[in-house]
């Protein structure tokens, strides 16, 4: 029984996560610019990297395996948002414009 | 260097953790490569000024982590509804936001958590502001309330 109730656990976040890395993709392509597109990279290197790797950590229990996992999201969390402002910031000084406002009709046009 | 010890002591048991071999010659083999590590941080004199980030770490912060992953998790929610949406419902926004944390570590840790929440991003430093690009309105304000800011100042004064 709990048994069940783990894995079941544990498959709901690997399939969260794998919804989320898909939404993430998806944003990719849908958003109109550089600085927006930043923002659905997010969603892929925290909910979707999270949300599998917590979902494994479930399948391997109390092991060796499950506290490098740990040590993975611990990495993750410090170096993806680092990663993601060094190429903001990298954008911004090379002169890179976002766009602002109300973006809907602008989308429509440049997809 | 009590500090070069503990900073010795933390590489052998990560490096203990992540080979999982318990045989005395690879045992052997990790503490000599941990001493190598400990001695070359000496020598760059980074083990005194590089310690301070440890102290926050395993102070205050494991009361603002939960509060962060729920952050994270509620914002990468709304990320995704307008991302699935066929309109589009975005509003990028560019804002300066206050940083009243006195240290660097502290204004990293901010301009971190603000990147690191989907929807917003830190994309430059300056003084006490950070520019902020939002994906909509209600993001930037949101931010610009201050909770996030309150918070993370709140960890540095007890560190």
């Amino acid at each position: 029984m709990i048994e069940l109730i783990w894995n079941a656990l544990s498959w709901t976040l690997l399939l969260t996560g794998g919804f989320c890395l898909l939404v993430g993709g998806i944003g990719l392509l849908r958003l109109p610019d550089f600085f927006t597109r930043v923002h659905a990279a997010g969603v892929t290197d925290t909910m979707g990297a999270g949300a599998i790797l917590v979902g494994l950590m479930l399948q391997a229990g109390l092991t060796q395996a499950s506290i490098k996992l740990v040590l993975i999201i611990l990495f993750m969390l410090f170096t993806s948002p680092t990663a993601s402002h060094a190429l903001a910031q990298a954008a911004l000084h090379g002169g890179l414009k976002p766009r602002l406002g109300e973006q809907r009709e602008d989308s429509r046009s440049n997809t | 260097m009590t500090h070069a010890l503990s900073l010795g002591f933390v590489l052998f048991a990560l490096w203990c953790v992540l080979s999982g071999y318990l045989r005395p010659m690879l045992l052997g083999l990790g503490l000599l490569s941990c001493a190598f590590v400990v001695f070359i941080a000496l020598r760059m004199d980074l083990v005194d000024r590089e310690w301070r980030p440890i102290h926050l770490l395993f102070g205050r912060v494991l009361g603002y982590w939960p509060w962060l992953m729920l952050q994270i998790v509620w914002s990468n929610v709304d990320v995704v509804r307008r991302i699935l949406d066929p309109r589009l419902p975005i509003s990028p926004t560019l804002i300066w936001v206050k940083a009243s944390q006195h240290t660097d570590i502290g204004r990293v840790t901010y301009a971190n958590s603000i990147t690191i929440t989907p929807g917003t991003l830190a994309m430059k430093l300056q003084g006490d502001q950070i520019l902020v690009h939002a994906l909509t309105r209600e993001g930037a304000e949101a931010l610009a309330g201050g909770e996030m800011d309150r918070r993370v100042t709140l960890l540095e004064k007890h560190s």
